[in-house]
């Protein structure tokens, strides 16, 4: 995420000054020299200063990695809480966007709604789990209604505040020009609150991601959340970090993804 | 029908039919330290085809009524008809270039422009034609692309002027178009305006704060008292067309004209308005 806003400019234009392209390369080694070094040291701990059966060991976990990944266990999994992360995300988001226009279009049902959505929001969504899990049994459709409702709030509240900071100057230009309620929402409003709504969604997909993953471990057979959860079970502490990594590596893609996408969008700034 | 409060003016004014009629109009804003009373016993009428320019201290209500005429804002009293018809309502009749900036900064100057035929449906290759000729009009060519953050200030101005005539609107409202321009700029455009008015005609309603500005553009002046504002005085300027924007400062006129309007503007300047009732 940070690391690409500094990298990709150098990487896709290739002319840069020197000074420039020279820092971003140093910082690059000194990335790859911290990487190294924690691994390194993790790898001389384990063992030494610590219990492998606690902290495992950089080797150990790339190998339950490879194995995975040979197995097709990896893939397998990570493409069911993908699956379901994105499922719920564009769901979650779809409604949040919605649920926002229609709020912020009209006063009354804005402030008629705001304590209760307010009090859902408060709850940890977690806590929603074991009902979803209730009403939707051990399969993909309960992880994405959580991940769909983690993210529901975050783009709801973020593209609330942005459709309400609309600046009326537009909207009044628009109304002269004799346009209807349906086309400000669409040519002024959303626009406008489109950096709003990026925030929410760039806070909402890890948020997904957890609902998802959370939910997979309170109750599923298939999925990362699953696969850490297993792995715990029998006590493979390589397994949890080769599961966490992966984790990692796959909220770090959907950042990056979403980061292009807000570049793509917000190009006439 | 009381067509202007200054004595003086009234017998000049031959209104041949009025497209724009504001009758004994009264608004009061809401403001946080109380009602705040905007106008009183507004009255005005407009020609069609007219050029009218609006001054008066700040503060007097000159957007205020060129807000009841778009109908942004509903009047607490009075009536207001604009081409024979009431003002109920957003009244898509006017064209409104407003003294903010209001291009949508996501849409290229040329997807702006475009944005008052897109609502009326307008098929997208005449619309791709009357939109680079309208372009072309304001002197933007080169810059269709453009978004308008990459404009400077006199360029977005353009801009909105093109937006505003492209749908040939009857009546141009126009709120201090080319007040925080410099003033060779704000010449360029006058004399722009000038030529784009002389070939529609329009009926254009013009706040200014400026007093030159309004004697070189206009065919009438009106100078509102302050709040709660009527009309002061109204001055037909005596100057003939076509007009260079740089000659009318030394027409024979222009000097009573300009003593006039500065008279009752000047008796009016630092004078406490009445704010709360």
């Amino acid at each position: 995420m940070t690391t690409n806003d500094v990298a990709a400019p150098a990487g896709r234009t290739g002319f840069k000054p020197h000074g420039r392209s020279w820092r971003v390369s140093r910082i690059w080694v000194y990335r790859l020299l911290f990487a190294v070094g924690f691994l390194a040291f993790w790898q001389f701990a384990s063992g030494r200063l610590a219990d492998p059966f606690w902290i495992s060991s950089p080797s150990a976990i790339f190998a339950r990695l490879t194995e995975w990944v040979r197995a097709g266990t990896l893939q397998h999994n990570l493409l069911i809480t993908f699956k379901e992360t994105i499922a719920g995300f564009l769901m979650g988001a779809t409604a949040g966007v919605l649920a926002a226009c229609v709020a912020g279009a009209s006063d009354t049902i804005r402030r008629t709604i705001d304590p209760f959505v307010t009090a859902i929001y408060g709850l940890p969504k977690v806590a929603l789990a074991p009902l979803f899990i209730m009403w939707f049994g051990i399969g993909m459709a309960p992880k994405i209604v959580l991940a769909a409702v983690s993210v529901f709030f975050l783009v709801f509240f973020s593209t609330l505040s942005g459709v309400r900071e609309v600046d009326r100057k537009m909207v009044d230009a628009l109304r002269t020009m004799g346009a209807d309620r349906l086309r400000i929402q669409r040519c002024v409003i959303l626009p406008a609150a489109m950096p709003w709504i990026f925030t929410g969604l760039k806070l909402g997909l890890p948020y997904g991601f957890v609902g998802a993953v959370a939910a997979e471990m309170m109750a599923s057979n298939a999925g990362i959340g699953f696969l850490t959860q297993n792995a715990a079970g029998q006590l493979d502490t390589a397994g949890v970090f080769a599961a966490l990594f992966a984790l990692m590596v796959v909220t770090s893609l959907l950042n990056e993804g979403l980061g292009r996408l807000e570049a793509w969008i917000f190009r006439w700034r | 029908m009381r067509v202007c409060h200054a004595p003086e003016a009234v017998a000049v004014l031959e209104i041949a039919k009025p497209a724009v009629e504001f009758k004994g109009v009264r608004k009061v804003f809401q403001s946080r330290s109380g009602p705040l009373e905007v106008l009183r016993d507004f009255s005005l009428t407009v020609g069609e085809g007219e050029f009218l320019a609006v001054v008066g201290p700040s503060g007097s209500g000159k957007s205020t009524v060129l807000n009841l005429l778009a109908g942004l804002d509903a009047p607490d009293e009075g009536v207001i008809t604009c081409n024979s018809r009431f003002v109920d309502g957003v009244n898509t009749d006017v064209g409104y270039l407003t003294q903010h900036d209001s291009l949508l900064p996501w849409r290229t100057v040329e997807e702006n422009v475009a944005v008052p035929l897109e609502i009326r449906g307008v098929p997208i290759a005449e619309r791709r034609e009357r939109v680079g000729a309208m372009i072309a009009g304001v002197g933007l060519k080169g810059f269709e692309r453009h978004y308008p953050s990459q404009l400077s200030g006199g360029m977005r101005k353009r801009a909105m002027l093109a937006r505003t005539l492209i749908y040939d609107p009857a009546t141009l409202l126009m709120d201090e178009p080319f007040g925080p321009l410099d003033a060779q700029l704000k010449l360029v455009l006058q004399a722009e305006l000038m030529r784009l008015w002389s070939e529609s005609r329009k009926t254009v309603i013009f706040v200014t704060h400026d007093i030159v500005e309004a004697i070189t553009l206009a065919d009438r002046v009106v100078v509102l008292s302050p709040r709660p504002s009527r009309v002061k005085l109204g001055e037909r300027i005596a100057i003939g067309r076509p007009r260079s924007v740089h000659d009318v400062r030394f027409a024979p006129a222009f000097e009573d004209h300009y003593r006039r309007l500065w008279g009752a503007i000047e008796a009016d300047i630092g004078r406490p308005q009445h704010d709360h009732q």
